[in-house]
């Protein structure tokens, strides 16, 4: 008996060991202790999208970046905590929903963002941009993080969009650079009859089908058509944008894309280019590291990757100069944060920062200007930002522009339209119907 | 500690590490959930009361529909799977050479994550380099199907993972149950020259209908609320042609801000699926356990 009462004894204390274990220490964090300097000891949470596993260049360009400010600030202390993408934009709405956002994090532009600015989560950055400043980004970069006017975010990565091709298979069947879009057609035309599959896409993810659709839109209807569809201020049924729609089954019915495509991730679609079985690949300028100093992939085929303009349609209002792409991920300060002064400071130092190193160690275009003549890079990489330079305009990414709920709608409307399954004025009428419900 | 056991007050200490789990981890969060489906709310910022507002909705919501018939096609395929894997339990039981290894070669899938498994028959159905369309290339059929790209095949195509995933899960609960059946009675139907179908059917299965019962209700309330292999593997698509109840949820909650109407989704799916299980209850419980 007095064993067994012993023993109900000793398991209580344990569970209660155990559950006081559990409430932890919360007394840490942003302390106010005095510091060596006379400031208060501060402490910035940051958190971002690149972990040391699966992105080592940029993790360790950030954490140089941090131990400078940290330098500079002996009183300041950044806290790092680091998720892939998906997770990262998943944890992001969880941990907003019960206000507790980093003191800095990442960011995407325009539609993302807009519910965290709307919700006052995001802290204006008016106050850390001067005119220099303002200056130092790529026209329309800025921008895309502004909501009613206010910047609630800063850029620090920059894309577009070019069709990377296969040099060796263009070669092989005498084959060049399209400079019109008939060109474009009997590229795809000679490589379906020789057995080659032109196209490489991975269209389960959606976005990449809608790379090809936005091209053609602008091809068809210049850089306005689309904007101003989803802007309100023209129609999603403007005639130039249901030929793009029919021009994307045209090339469909001539298997221009890969086999499957609709079910094919992006990481597959690539891996189909990069193996040599797809001669061409519509994808953003992040993927440049692979194509030119990515040492795991093969150097024969890194030397035969080249890029070209999406050529123009005949009797389309399009510019060649004209790109989709635009900023990705940006740097916000939350609005709540107890530290807002230092951590608007800390992003403005990095963004500057991050601009001079991200291309030469990390192959990520920042938003801020480049001057191409002061780094070293190989060479397409320079042809991508000089295009980037010259471009007339740059269309925003239609997901990115779109309100989440409008970008769905969207993306599933593009798989239905490569896959046939919706006709080009029900693709254009059911777009309009959606972008209007959100009015 | 007869005596121990029987204070009211020990017992209330032993529960209640169990019961404040359950309550914060569970029930709270299924009440949360219910109290989120009457609000219009991104998730992020303000909510607005809205009633009923998101049930109406779904009602008329020719998507979400879409999505639960296919999960209601699901558990079918679920429950006639069970078939199959009582037999193979039945023949498993049965006293056959290496009864054991097949019974370890069927529970291996179910020790491999539903990620593995989905990357595994990613491969398998890959159009062109799949193990599958490599496959009937060889054989001479030319027009391979497009599996996970094609709208009409693509449900069928992610069923048949889902079905092997959870074969040595069920196969196994059946096996246990079926040789906790005293071997007495079969002994005895076997000297009275009943044959090996009628000692299965009319003997062992009335014996084991208690587990095959749960195991119903297993089937069918796990398809209904079958997410992970489905995500990993089309994400609903191609144009929803293999969107299910909880991806359409998902979508609704985290990709299209959509938070009320996410969880007016989730709050009806826990419904659905109480209501499933008292159907199944009452369908079932028509007679009495059978003893011998």
């Amino acid at each position: 008996m007095f064993r067994k009462a012993f023993t109900t004894i000793l398991m209580t204390v344990a569970s209660v060991l155990v559950i006081a274990g559990c409430s932890g220490d919360d007394s840490s964090g942003n302390g106010n202790n005095e510091g060596a300097g006379g400031q208060d000891d501060v402490t910035i949470d940051f958190m971002h999208l690149w972990p040391s596993g699966s992105s080592p260049d940029h993790n360790r360009i950030v954490n140089g970046i941090i131990a400078e400010f940290e330098d500079m600030h002996p009183h300041v202390t950044v806290e790092v905590e680091t998720l892939e993408n998906e997770q990262y934009s998943n944890q992001l709405q969880v941990i907003s929903s019960s206000n507790q956002l980093p003191d800095v994090g990442m960011t995407w532009a325009a539609g993302f963002m807009e519910p965290y600015v709307r919700g006052e989560r995001f802290a204006s950055l008016e106050d850390v941009i001067d005119d220099e400043f303002r200056d130092s980004f790529v026209a329309g970069t800025r921008e895309a993080y502004e909501v009613d006017g206010t910047t609630y975010a800063l850029p620090v990565e920059l894309n577009i969009a070019p069709v990377f091709y296969n040099q060796a298979i263009f070669d092989q069947y005498g084959l060049e650079e399209p400079q019109t879009y008939e060109d474009f057609l009997h590229i795809v035309d000679t490589l379906v009859e020789n057995g080659e599959t032109p196209i490489a896409l991975g269209n389960r993810d959606r976005w990449t089908g809608s790379l090809w659709y936005m091209y053609l839109a602008d091809r068809f209807g210049g850089d306005t058509a689309l904007n101003s569809a989803i802007d309100r201020s023209g129609t999603f049924e403007d005639q130039s944008l249901i030929s793009a729609a029919e021009e994307i089954q045209n090339l469909v019915d001539r298997n221009a894309f890969i086999r499957g495509f609709n079910g094919l991730s992006d990481q597959e679609a690539k891996s189909e280019f990069m193996n040599g079985n797809a001669a061409m690949y519509l994808i953003g300028s992040w993927d440049l590291p692979n194509f030119t100093t990515n040492e795991e992939v093969p150097q024969e085929f890194r030397d035969s990757i080249s890029f070209f303009r999406f050529p123009n349609v005949e009797g389309g209002q399009g510019d060649m100069d004209s790109w989709v792409g635009g900023p990705g991920v940006g740097l916000f300060v939350a609005e709540n944060s107890d530290v807002k002064e230092e951590a608007k400071e800390f992003v403005r130092y990095f963004i500057e920062r991050w601009g001079e190193q991200s291309v030469e160690e990390a192959g990520i275009i920042p938003g801020t200007q480049v001057d191409t003549s002061e780094v070293d890079l190989p060479d397409l990489f320079i042809e991508v930002l000089d295009e980037l330079n010259n471009a007339t305009n740059i269309t925003l990414f239609a997901d990115v522009q779109m309100s989440a709920n409008v970008a769905e709608r969207h993306l599933d409307l593009i798989q239905a339209l490569f896959g046939n399954e919706v006709t080009p004025e029900d693709f254009a009428r059911q777009h309009e119907e959606a972008l209007q419900e959100e009015d | 500690m007869n005596k121990v056991m029987s204070d009211k007050k020990v017992i209330a200490l032993y529960v209640l590490p169990a019961f404040l789990l359950m309550m914060v981890l569970v029930y709270i969060p299924i009440v949360l959930t219910g109290y989120y489906g009457l609000m219009r709310w991104d998730g992020i910022g303000a909510m607005e009361f809205i009633g009923l507002d998101n049930y109406k909705r779904l009602l008329n919501d020719s998507m979400f529909w879409r999505s639960a018939t296919h999960s209601l096609l699901l558990a079918i395929f679920s429950i006639l799977s069970l078939v199959g894997y009582l037999i193979i339990s039945l023949v498993l039981a049965g006293k056959i050479k290496g009864a054991d290894l097949f019974r370890k070669i069927y529970l291996i899938p179910m020790l491999l994550s539903s990620v593995a498994i989905a990357q595994l028959w990613m491969r398998i159905y890959h159009p062109t380099n799949g193990v599958m369309n490599r496959f009937l290339t060889s054989i001479g059929i030319e027009n391979t199907p497009l599996w996970l790209a094609d709208t009409n095949i693509v449900l069928y195509a992610i069923f048949i993972p889902i079905i092997w995933q959870y074969a040595g899960f069920y196969i196994l609960i059946y096996y246990a149950a079926l040789r906790n059946v005293p071997n007495e009675l079969v002994e005895a139907a076997r000297i009275d020259g009943a044959t090996p179908w009628q000692i299965g059917y009319k003997i062992k299965l009335p014996l084991i209908m208690g587990v095959i019962k749960v195991t119903i209700v297993l089937a069918v309330v796990g398809s209904l609320k079958y997410f992970d292999l489905i995500w990993v593997m089309t994400q609903g698509g191609p144009n929803g042609a293999s969107e299910v109840i909880a991806s359409y949820m998902y979508k609704q909650a985290f990709n299209s801000y959509n938070f009320g109407y996410g969880s007016a989704i989730g709050f009806f799916l826990l419904i659905l699926c109480l209501v499933v299980t008292w159907i199944i209850r009452k369908l079932t419980a028509d007679k009495e356990e059978v003893q011998y």
